[in-house]
């Protein structure tokens, strides 16, 4: 690898620039709604910048290399906040590896030299960029799996509300899978609403969630059993067959809780604990 | 004249393998699971059981070896069909394994129903373990069983 090679492409820096530029506006992919023109060749200049700056005969074949950290850090940088901007993977791809094309464009290749030399060369500068095709997928693989983690957060706070429905009658519709954290949110929301409301029962309804195995059973006995503590009675609710097969067969003892088959059978135990009765109003027929 | 006293054979018909890294990672694998179950047409009683079982052991591998991997097949063995799920860990292993399978025991602070109620949900169910190299589980759901 001849050093004038790498001078050549930093000479030819602007060139490259206009050239990767026009690669990427012509790229059918391009979200001119996210990302403006400007912005575009703001970003690409300065991964460009770093990248030139960074280079040299040495560490072209050593991608580990320290050098490179800069625009390591600019192209994480970069493929994280377009993860984060809603920008597909294509799009986000096509920024690095029109990059090479660009790069191969403007090479100053010796017509003296032999092929070898210069296939060598090409596959040299072939590696580095797929080098940084990879680290940029790992880092928008990596924005994008945040904004998951961050979703399920919401979710899981969302997805727990204490309803109140009757005077002293609390129902909570548990949807999902409850693991140790949900089970968390869920007590203090149902404790601290009895509190609030001073109510005396609380049914749990878990129509919702898919299946009840021992650390879900676990987590409801717990529930219950702090609710009781509290004073209130609990019911659980929404077991439907299939459930109850399963937690028969897995050997889990429930028959200290009431548990009933619907929210609608629930409320009416829960009725029938309160002492209220509710009755269809007979239409006394004129006289 | 030939004699019908061959063996049957398990022929696995699909094959797919999950590894498990986080608790995150449990409801993907559970529908993934359940996925495989709905195409051999697994009824919804027999899917609950097996989804649960899944759920028991893989709850188990993250809790005591930190995560592993699952395979995941699809299985007949003459006119049957069904769901064989293998587990492998490298995790700490079980030291007295017919300690572990006996109702009520928990080296940790649950139930310790897994083990024993995970083998009362499924036709078969065999479980291998070194002491200090790791486990490995593979349970089989007929889809009729």
């Amino acid at each position: 690898m001849k050093s004038d090679i790498i001078k050549g492409l930093q000479k030819k820096k602007n060139q490259i620039l206009e050239d990767w530029i026009t690669i990427q506006v012509a790229d059918a992919g391009l979200r001119e709604d996210l990302m403006s023109n400007d912005e575009l060749r703001e970003q690409s200049s300065e991964l460009l910048d770093a990248l030139l700056k960074a280079i040299n005969d040495k560490n072209i074949i050593n991608i580990e290399s320290p050098d490179f950290e800069q625009v390591h850090e600019i192209l994480a940088g970069l493929s994280i906040s377009r993860a984060r901007q809603g920008f597909s993977p294509r799009e986000t791809g096509i920024f690095v590896y029109s990059l090479k094309e660009a790069l191969l464009k403007n090479l100053d290749i010796d017509q003296t030299e032999d092929v070898k030399t210069t296939v060598e060369t090409i596959f040299k500068i072939n590696r580095l960029l797929d080098n940084l095709s990879v680290v940029t997928f790992e880092t928008y693989i990596k924005g994008r799996e945040e904004v998951i983690l961050r979703q399920t957060d919401e979710i899981t706070e969302i997805s727990t509300p204490v309803i109140r429905v009757w005077e002293g009658i609390l129902a909570l519709p548990i949807i999902g899978t409850l693991d140790s954290a949900r089970t968390q949110v869920v007590m203090e929301n149902l404790l601290q609403e009895i509190v609030e409301s001073g109510s005396t029962i609380a049914i749990l309804d878990i129509s919702g969630v898919p299946a009840v195995d021992s650390l879900v059973a676990q987590h409801l006995i717990k529930t219950v059993a702090a609710t009781r503590l509290m004073g209130a009675e609990c019911i659980i609710s929404g077991i439907r067959p299939e459930i109850a097969q399963t937690v028969v067969h897995l050997g889990i003892d429930l028959s200290n809780i009431v548990t009933k088959a619907t929210l609608a059978n629930a409320l009416k135990y829960a009725f029938a604990l309160l002492k209220l009765d509710v009755r269809k109003i007979q239409n006394k027929v004129s006289q | 004249m030939m004699k019908m006293n061959q063996k049957l054979m398990k022929i696995v018909l699909n094959k797919d393998s999950m590894r498990i890294e986080k608790e995150q990672d449990v409801v993907p694998f559970r529908n993934r699971v359940k996925e495989n179950a709905v195409k051999i047409g697994m009824g919804v009683v027999n899917q609950t059981k097996l989804i649960t079982a899944a759920s028991e052991l893989v709850r188990n591998m993250l809790k005591y070896a930190g995560g592993g991997l699952v395979l995941i097949e699809a299985i007949t063995e003459g006119r049957d069909s069904g769901i064989r799920l293998t587990f492998q860990d490298k995790g700490p292993g079980i030291k007295d394994i017919s300690l572990a399978m006996k109702d009520g025991f928990s080296s940790g602070k649950s139930l310790g129903i897994g083990l024993p109620g995970t083998r009362r949900l499924v036709n078969e169910f065999d479980i291998k373990s070194i002491f200090g190299e790791g486990t490995t589980v593979s349970i089989i759901k007929w889809k009729n069983g």
